[in-house]
């Protein structure tokens, strides 16, 4: 029932196409309640990190690897002070700039990680679910193989084996987020694919002489695609929390390249005996502002487009009223 | 499978083992390419490129790296099949060893992390479930939500800085204290369960308090997880036709949500714990990196960074098999629970 409304979008004309895509999101404006409050506050709190990031040269005081200002070193693991508001850490680096500068850092690597994911996801998961056959068989043995692996330890793996060849930068740290982020895509567009492809209107297409590629393009890409946007905000979300575990564990983004909230987190352990915890605590709760941000707007996203959690405003009450109507006329007339 | 028709447990059950087997075979696999094919050499990968030519040339012919690729493999495979994981190049120790001695820390580790995470997550989830767009629902949804973004290893940092250092009640790193470390009899390497074996009550004490924290942290991470799926389920089952069946015929919607309502959402549950094993152990790699301690994912990176291929091979198809395993029991305890399942 989810695929009648974007099914009459795509038997559209041409020229009608944003049409559909107002209607594919047309539930986001009729969102209610909860779902609405965690979309706008998700969507807030991510427009403020994007716009932390895009002013960071503006911004930050000062470079986020500088240890002095005119010629004075700052002063070594500083409390948070007038000069230094979040203070200084061991490398006598502003605590500040770096926690502005890898929200920078965070955001490009979960944005080139999550373009590449879907653009071979996608792509794979709807030829291999149209097509099906051996190479169908070949790739969801591959996907499932992959999915398989604790997703951290295939990261560090495929990180820790670029790190030699191409070095620890954020191409790197973004394929190693790659790897694990394909096979999802792949799973829920195969499967959806596999579903639609059975669908009456495809099978017409079929029957009017459509070519594969122009069914998969015009008929099964608008009703699968659907799901995607839920999806990769919550992956984003995810791939924050990968890229973090990958910088603490030292496997990230090399220092020297930029600052990243992870690395400064697990320098930060030897400062906790020692009762220093301004060096942690603002880049960790940068990440889980983030990340919350993120999963609010995803978990909004996915639970105004999922018709099993949508409620829309006038939901309720329809199905209040009409309910208890439907009960007393429909078992009588199914009656055998 | 042509007879599927009113299968049986058991066939069920070996239909779902046969499957196992060309999924460990392209885990298995894959891995042997990412390792040995990837980085050129190993050997002088882990001698750190200073070692000279004979020497390296000596260690490669006594690990059989001289061989070509093809024949590697096919003895990697014969290897895995007598239940042999290989040997570490940087000090030779058999991965099965590592196994043995540094899993008990990592199955102790997650195990009662295990337990925290159903205790918090179910609570958490039936009733942000049950009392859907409350103020309940809504903290308990915040809550999963947060505890999700929380990453595992700065909950940790935060849980030394402040029960550590600031309170001072509980240690931050570490199994157990040295003397007990040194002197603890060991049965199954579980030090909790090890000092009760040996009615050891001092050291039963220490092995706690210095669990509580990894476990609680980590724990409480893996719970977001339930919180989430809980909830879904349950409002996903109050929807359901039996629910309003129940209400019609006039029984009190306490004992509808309890009885009726609760233990249905409850059965996945089942399934949940089987998706967090992968989830739990990448946790467990972080947690025993935060708080020292001894486990087998803080023992894969000292491998990495000692850049030992063996042993990091070894030890990723430990992991990997961990979760086939997993998810073949979760498989099985759902086929007897729910005989649609059965195909």
């Amino acid at each position: 029932m989810a695929v009648t409304t974007p099914a009459d979008t795509t038997l559209a004309p041409r020229g009608r196409r944003l049409n559909g895509i107002r209607r594919a999101f047309g539930p986001v404006a009729e969102a209610r309640g909860m779902a609405r409050t965690m979309l706008w506050l998700g969507a807030g709190i991510t427009l403020a990190f994007v716009l932390i990031a895009l002013l960071a040269p503006v911004i930050s005081p000062y470079d986020f690897d500088a240890f002095e200002a005119n010629g004075k070193r700052f002063p070594q693991l500083e409390a948070p002070s007038r000069d230094h508001l979040m203070g200084t850490n061991v490398q006598s680096t502003d605590v500040l700039s770096r926690v502005i500068w890898g929200t920078q850092t965070e955001l490009k690597v979960v944005l080139v990680s999550l373009l590449i994911s879907i653009g071979v996801g996608v792509p794979l998961g709807l030829f291999s679910g149209y097509f099906g056959g051996k190479l169908d068989r070949v790739l969801v043995l591959i996907m499932d193989a992959l999915l398989v692996f604790p997703f951290l330890l295939l990261a560090i793996v495929i990180a820790f084996l670029l790190s030699d060849k191409v070095g620890q930068g954020i191409l790197t740290a973004a394929i190693a987020i790659t790897v694990v982020y394909i096979p999802l895509y792949f799973r829920v567009v195969r499967n959806h694919t596999i579903s639609i492809r059975e669908e009456p209107f495809v099978e017409a297409a079929r029957a009017l002489g459509a070519k594969p590629l122009t069914i998969i393009r015009k008929y099964v890409f608008f009703n699968v695609v659907q799901n995607v946007p839920p999806l990769a905000t919550l992956n984003a979300a995810d791939a924050i929390l990968t890229l973090a575990a990958l910088g603490f564990l030292g496997y990230g983004i090399q220092p020297t390249e930029a600052a990243e909230w992870g690395y400064d987190v697990n320098r930060a352990v030897s400062d906790a005996a020692s009762g220093i915890w301004w060096t942690g605590l603002f880049p960790g709760l940068a990440i889980v502002l983030l990340v919350v941000g993120l999963t609010l707007l995803g978990e909004g996203l996915s639970e105004t487009v999922n018709p099993v959690l949508r409620k829309r405003s006038i939901a309720p009450v329809d199905l209040g009223a009409a309910a208890p109507i439907d009960l007393e006329a429909a078992p009588r007339n199914e009656q055998p | 499978m042509a007879s599927n028709k009113g299968t049986s447990l058991r066939k069920y059950a070996l239909v779902r083992l046969a499957l196992v087997v060309p999924m460990v075979f392209v885990v298995v696999t894959m891995v042997f390419l990412l390792m040995r094919v990837a980085p050129g050499d190993p050997i002088s990968a882990s001698l750190g490129g200073h070692a000279p030519q004979s020497e390296i040339d000596r260690i490669k012919t006594e690990l059989g790296y001289d061989k070509p690729i093809y024949q590697q493999y096919v003895e990697y495979l014969g290897q895995l099949a007598r239940g042999d994981l290989g040997t570490t190049i940087t000090d030779r120790r058999p991965v099965t060893d590592i196994v043995r001695e540094n899993g008990a820390a990592t199955l102790e580790l997650t195990f009662y992390a295990m337990i925290v995470a159903i205790i918090v997550g179910v609570t958490f989830g039936l009733l942000a479930g049950r009392y859907r767009d409350t103020w309940i629902d809504g903290t308990g949804r915040l809550f999963g939500i947060v505890i999700y973004a929380m990453p595992v290893f700065f909950l940790g940092l935060m849980a030394q800085l402040f029960f550590g250092s600031y309170l001072g009640w509980l240690p931050t790193s570490d199994r157990a204290s040295p003397i007990v470390q040194a002197t603890m009899e060991t049965h199954t390497g579980l030090y909790t369960v090890d000092s009760l074996i040996n009615r050891d009550w001092p050291a039963f004490t220490d092995s706690v308090k210095h669990l509580v924290l990894p476990a609680v942290t980590l724990g409480l991470v893996t719970a977001g997880i339930f919180i989430r799926l809980i909830r879904v389920n349950v409002i996903r089952t109050m929807k359901d036709d039996y629910i309003e069946a129940a209400r019609a015929r006039g029984i009190d919607e306490r004992s509808v949500v309890y009885h009726h309502a609760f233990r249905n959402a409850l059965v996945p549950v089942i399934t949940i714990v089987g998706l967090t094993v992968a989830l739990l152990l990448s946790g467990a790699v972080l947690t025993e990196t935060t708080f020292n301690w001894p486990g087998i994912g803080h023992t894969l990176l000292t491998y990495l960074q000692n850049r030992d291929y063996a042993a990091v091979q070894g030890i990723i198809i430990v992991f990997a098999l961990v979760v086939v395993i997993a998810s073949v029991i979760i498989d099985f305890v759902n086929a007897y629970i729910d005989p649609r399942i059965r195909y």
